[in-house]
């Protein structure tokens, strides 16, 4: 079966985000005063697997061995049936 | 002395570092990233560039290609292993040394000589300096901001290899800007000895690095 997963990859709680900071000073630099600016990196493919059970633990491996930095990095796995 | 030189798609100082470990007086060589056996080397270098065009995060996918087998194997063989700029990145994806080179926290690409501390001797890379002895080599890069969470680990351990001295651009922890294994013998660099190793490039403090590979043993 095929399943749509998508990874997002966010910086750990208290990471250093330069590119958010700098986006937040571009944007009140348009007059739009905002705060807690944050990016997330979302990397999305479809997965063929018997189950979403194994789909999902086969999408962990790969964050765990590629996608993600464990130093830095959380991530979300979502997973749904094409 | 053998020194394979690591290439990748996209490493650009790769020549550089072969002609500054001839001037040291060693034998170098250059590996494609996809031969696995280099156990014949005597040490490795792995130059800076942009390896996959630093997709996804500098040096990630170079940490899963084949050569990276090779120099795991190479490093079991206690021989010398020295990366350099997008060298160092990838060995810290690849988790031969602690911590991550990640971006900048002015979000810039900086480019500049910078003074620098040697704060170990006991890496081969850095054993013809004095402890503390103050040199200067240029820094090339955007992801080169050094953290980790064991700060307190590498410091009591000696793995805190070079420092920045003054002005820390990048906002490195701790000024950190080069550390290596528990071994000693594996280490990471984010300056660019080879771009300081004739007098004719306006400093020659960063031959001292390849000397020392090949006055290792």
């Amino acid at each position: 079966m095929k399943y749509e997963a998508e990874v997002k990859i966010s910086l750990k709680k208290g990471m250093l985000n330069p590119e958010a900071s700098t986006i937040q000073r571009a944007l009140a630099l348009l007059g739009y005063e905002v705060e807690g600016t944050d990016t997330i990196e979302i990397i999305k493919f479809t997965i063929d697997e018997e189950s979403e059970k194994i789909a999902r633990e086969e999408v962990d491996d790969m964050c765990q061995r590629l996608l993600c930095n464990p130093v830095i990095h959380d991530y979300e796995i979502e997973i749904h049936p094409q | 002395m053998k020194i394979g030189v690591i290439r990748f798609p996209g490493s650009n100082c790769d020549r550089d570092v072969y002609h500054a470990l001839e001037l040291a007086g060693g034998d170098p060589e250059y590996v494609w990233w996809n031969q696995k056996y280099l156990s014949d080397f005597d040490a490795i270098v792995i130059p800076g560039g942009f390896s996959y065009g630093d997709y996804l995060r500098a040096g990630a996918i170079a940490s899963i290609t084949p050569v990276i087998d090779g120099i795991k194997e190479v490093v079991k063989e206690e021989k010398p292993v020295l990366g350099i700029c997008n060298g160092a990145q990838i060995l810290a994806e690849v988790g031969l040394v602690p911590g991550v080179f990640t971006n900048n926290k002015n979000a810039k690409f900086i480019c500049k000589r910078v003074e620098l501390k040697v704060t170990s001797t006991r890496t081969p890379f850095t054993s013809m300096y004095k402890k503390g002895e103050i040199i200067q080599m240029p820094i090339a890069h955007a992801e080169g901001r050094y953290y980790t969470k064991e700060i307190d680990k590498i410091r009591d351990q000696d793995q805190i290899v070079l420092k920045f001295e003054g002005e820390n651009p990048n906002g490195s922890i701790e000024a950190i800007t080069g550390v290596c294994d528990e071994s000693g013998l594996v280490c990471a660099v984010m300056p660019h000895p080879e771009r300081a190793s004739e007098s004719v490039l306006g400093s020659n403090d960063g031959l001292k690095f390849f000397e020392g590979i090949i006055n290792f043993k």
